[in-house]
């Protein structure tokens, strides 16, 4: 089982957790003025890397918070966790 | 609202297993900047530290949530209501949620020599003294079904369980207590 590290309560089995998709996407302040295919856009195509990707989790079976991770698709390895609202931090590569 | 009529979901008393009597419980959210004043109010300090649980004589707070705690009192079976007025009265103008959950779940108390195992049967958290201290409580999960852990003593757990688990949580209980 992965051990996913909540910033709030630490280091936790993945059972408590649950996947919130791709992080750091920010709503349009006027989705009105939107044409549909930028509307599109934010509402469906999110990256799909081969490599790092930062991702919203919630702990749902825990504090109940969402926070966001750094993971790593390749080896499902988590390289960082940090609260909403913080900038993703800097990782070196595994 | 609490209700003298409502039987407790669990068979009964085994060697680790005791089901506890009927408890007031409240769900307190409170921003932190209100924390300190909730607790004044309260006459109980709301834990700040993650997964720690301050415990009165009269009432226990369990923090949950950064902004979440479940309160527990031990006021009696029919007298629910007047605790809840009791808390809401106390607390005031204070800007928080308080939900009373007194009959969403039931609590078991888990103790002995065994405690650890039969708990470690079902949690995938490391339970020994080191790693979850006296004091320590957190919402986890028991096989399938969600629970909410506090160790009161090293060899004593009180476990919450939502009603309707109760029977699914007991029944693997007793099974890793019949194994460990």
């Amino acid at each position: 089982m992965l051990i996913i590290d909540c910033p709030y309560c630490g280091a936790r089995p993945e059972l408590e957790f649950s996947y919130g998709g791709q992080a750091h996407i920010a709503r349009p302040q006027h989705p009105a003025d939107l044409c549909d295919e930028d509307w599109n856009g934010y509402l469906y195509v999110r990256d799909n890397p081969k490599g790092v990707h930062a991702e919203r989790w919630r702990h749902i079976h825990g504090c109940a918070r969402f926070f966001n991770a750094l993971r790593d698709t390749r080896t499902d390895h988590f390289l960082a966790t940090y609260k909403v609202g913080e900038p993703a931090p800097k990782v070196s590569r595994p | 609202m609490s209700d003298p009529t409502v039987a407790s979901p669990f068979l009964g008393l085994s060697q680790t297993i005791r089901p506890l009597p009927h408890f007031s419980r409240a769900i307190l959210r409170v921003g932190l900047k209100d924390v300190a004043r909730a607790s004044e109010r309260l006459d109980l300090a709301l834990p700040i530290a993650a997964c720690t649980a301050t415990g009165g004589s009269a009432m226990g707070a369990l923090w949950l949530g950064p902004d979440e705690w479940l309160l527990i009192g031990e006021a009696g079976l029919g007298n629910g209501l007047d605790w809840m007025a009791g808390i809401t009265e106390k607390l005031g103008d204070v800007v928080c949620s308080l939900v009373d959950v007194s009959h969403r779940q039931v609590a078991l108390e888990i103790s002995g020599e065994r405690a650890e195992i039969v708990l470690a049967y079902g949690c995938a958290l490391d339970l020994s003294i080191t790693a979850f201290p006296v004091g320590m409580c957190t919402r986890t999960m028991y096989h399938k079904a969600e629970i909410v852990l506090w160790r009161k003593a090293p060899d004593r757990f009180h476990l919450e369980v939502w009603r309707s688990f109760a029977r699914y949580v007991e029944a693997l209980v007793r099974q890793a207590e019949s194994e460990a």
